[in-house]
Parts: structure tokens; sequence; C-alpha cells
């Protein structure tokens, strides 16, 4: 009998909506998306929260420039707010130092975040998930009830067999996809769409490879003016994810 | 992990649902010392609550689990007391014990690969109710 998981429900008592932003595939912009979808959300006025839950590379706090920013403690921790946006995650105490997590691990921290965060009433709360299909995933989808995805790809051959297996997972799970984001493409090519059509999924466009991107890392309004981001808002507007 | 309070709350929700609307009249609660629980927070939280529940009457015992660690290589075991750990790093493991594999390495060959064998976790270990 685990009391932890009693907390759970009731710290996320206060979310409307969870959305999980995932690929299967490392290296693919899932931290960038979800942290300019939370930025974005934030901006139109949402009440929006940001969970890193990529133990071993935690790197939205890199994005967003809240390295070495302290969660304040009150009867839990309350996430940092950047830009409007609550964000927790474990590089706010691990530091830079590697966290070696095997998999039972993984899943008691996650219980532990999860137990001790308070976040409050928000409208949206956007997940960034780590690369793959394994215990991370699995348990976000069995503590976060209702979470929904939103799957990053870009279009190599290499990411769409990965994604391929992350789509089948999410579907076993019985996890609603609001459909497939194509990243980094440099060329026109209807493979991604194609694939997305194959696993039933909508496909819901794609952002640009942005050569001037790295320089506005960490800077939130900088962020806001890369074309990455202008395109973002097109497509989350599209599909009434910033309404 | 969860401030003491929530941790109340969660502790007799668990336990009155395990109960299934009997009585309880005793439990016990093991706190894995890495949880780094206030035991006397705890217990004050814990009488407050249960006033009017059924769990009213109930003699609560709480049992700190020492925390083992062993190394994956040498298999060296060691206690947190051998750790040198400053106030920050306590702390961060107070609110997510995981943390303990950022910050702690083998005291006899330095690999960051160990095991929590002991001293993690919360949970009712026994429970007793009327009829
Ligand atoms: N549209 C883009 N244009 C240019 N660079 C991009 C774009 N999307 C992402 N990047 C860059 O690609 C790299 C990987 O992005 P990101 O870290 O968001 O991927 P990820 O899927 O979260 O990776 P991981 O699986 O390691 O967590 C980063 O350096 C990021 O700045
Ligand atoms: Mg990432
Ligand atoms: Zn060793």
């Amino acid at each position: 009998m685990d009391p932890r998981l009693a907390v759970i429900p009731f710290r996320l008592g206060g979310v409307k909506r969870i959305i999980v932003v995932c690929s299967g595939k490392g290296g693919v912009g899932k931290t960038l998306i979800s942290t300019l979808f939370a930025l974005l959300a934030s901006q139109r006025g949402k009440r929006v929260g940001l969970l890193d839950l990529d133990f071993h590379g935690p790197s939205v706090s890199v994005v967003l420039g809240c390295r070495g920013c302290t969660p304040l403690e009150d009867k839990g921790l309350i996430p940092v707010e950047v830009a409007g946006v609550k964000v927790m995650s474990l590089d706010f105490f691990a530091g830079s130092a590697p966290l070696p997590l095997r998999g039972r691990d993984a899943t008691e921290a996650l219980i532990e975040l999860l137990a001790v965060t308070r976040w409050g009433e928000l409208d949206l709360l956007v997940v960034d998930s780590p690369p793959g299909t394994g215990d991370e995933l699995l348990d976000a989808v069995r503590l976060l009830k209702g979470v929904e995805a939103l799957v990053v790809t870009t279009p190599s051959k290499l990411a769409l067999s990965s994604v391929s297996r992350l789509v089948g997972l999410l579907k076993a799970a019985r996890v609603p996809v609001l459909g497939v984001l194509e990243n980094m493409r440099v060329e026109d090519d209807v493979n991604v769409q194609r694939m997305a059509a194959e696993w039933g999924l909508v496909y819901l466009g794609w952002l640009p490879y942005d050569r001037d991107l790295e320089r506005a890392l960490g800077d939130p309004s900088a962020l806001f003016s890369t074309s990455v981001s202008r395109s973002l808002e097109r497509i989350l507007e599209t599909a009434n994810l910033l309404a | 992990m969860v401030h003491e309070w929530a941790l109340a709350e969660a502790v007799l929700a668990t336990a009155s649902r395990a109960a299934g609307g009997k009585i309880v009249k005793s439990l016990k609660v093991v706190l894995g010392e890495l949880q780094n629980v206030d035991v006397e927070i705890l217990r004050f939280a814990i009488s407050e609550l249960k006033r009017g529940t059924d769990l009213e009457a109930a003699e609560v015992e709480f049992e700190v689990e020492p925390a083992v660690f062993k190394c994956e290589v040498c298999g060296t075991e060691w206690r947190l007391d051998d750790a040198l750990l400053n106030d920050r790093e306590r702390e961060a493991i107070h609110f997510v014990p995981e943390l303990a594999h950022a910050f702690l390495k083998c005291t006899s060959c330095g690999s960051p690969d160990f095991r929590v064998v002991k001293g993690r976790g919360v949970w009712i270990k026994e429970l007793v109710s009327n009829g």
C-alpha cells in the first residue's frame, strides 16, 4: 500500500488538460517543441505548466534559460515560473551531476516528483518526454490520468521507424493522439504525411529547419521571434490547441 | 517526498480504503530514511486529520527504515551517515530520494552504479481492523 499514489490525483486535481510531447526517437525536437508550446499557450493567457520527464537529459531549463533556479518549498514544491510558465524539472536539483537511474528508480523518481509538486490551477500541463518507448513513457501514461499525446518526428527513415513503435504503444495504451508534427524539414517531401495516414493519425504540419534557433535558446522572448515558433503557433492554432 | 501533511492525508486515505469501512484499531507506517520525513509533524498531522473518521481510534506507529546502499560493481554496502552530503543535496534527496544517484558514489570504489537496498519509500506495513 503506497500512500504516495493517493496524493498524485490530488496534486493534479486542478489541471484541466495534460499533453505529452513524445517521439520514440531522440533529438527530433521534443524539448524545443514542448517548451515553445507551453510558452505560446501562456502568451495566449492560458495557465500553463511544463513538466520535464527526461530524467537522464533534463533540458527544458536550458531552452528557457532557467538552470540553477530552485522551486520554493510550501506544503510541497512550487514550480519555478518562467515567462508565465510553471516549470518543474529534476535539473533544478541535480544541477549538472549525472543522474544514473535504472528503470525502477526512474519510476520512483516520477512518483515522488508528481507527489511533491503543487501545480495549482492549470489549463494545460505540457510534458516533455525522454526518447524511447521505455518506462518513463509507460509510467507517464499510467500516472497522468487522461493524458493525450503529440507525436514529433523528423522526415528521416530512422526517426519514422522508432515513431512507428511509439504509435503502436500509444494505441495499445489507449492514449488519444492529437496528431503528428514534422520537425526540421529541409525539403519538400510527403513521407511523414504518408506515414501519418498509415498510422491513422492527423498530420498537423511541419516546422522548418531554423539556423538561427541556436542563438535564441535560453531566452524566451528571443524564442518567440524564431521562424520555428511562428510556424508552431500557426499549426497549434489550426489544431485548436491554443484556444 | 511529499510534505508531511499531504503524506498524512494520503496515509489515512490509503488505510481507510484498505479497511473497507471497518473501524481501524492500529496502523504501522514504515518510512524510508531517504524520505527524510519529520515523524513528529506527521504524527501530529495524522492525529488531527483522523478525527471523526473510521481511523479516529487507531493507534498509529511509525518505523524509520535506515537507508542502505550497495555498489553494483564491488559489492560494498554503506549507510546514509557514511556519505558526505551538503545541505542542498540533503534537501534535494528529501524531495526526490532518487537524487541520491546524482550525489552519492560507492564509498569504496567510487562507482556511481549502486542500488538502494533499503530505506526508501513509504508504506503501510500493518493494519488491524475490527471484525
Ligand atoms: N526546427 C529546428 N530547427 C533547428 N534546430 C532545431 C529544430 N528543432 C530542434 N532543433 C535543435 O535540435 C536539437 C535537438 O532538439 P531537442 O533537444 O528539442 O530534441 P529532443 O527530441 O528533445 O532530444 P532528446 O531526445 O535528446 O531529448 C537541439 O539542438 C535543438 O535546438
Ligand atoms: Mg529532450
Ligand atoms: Zn564499489
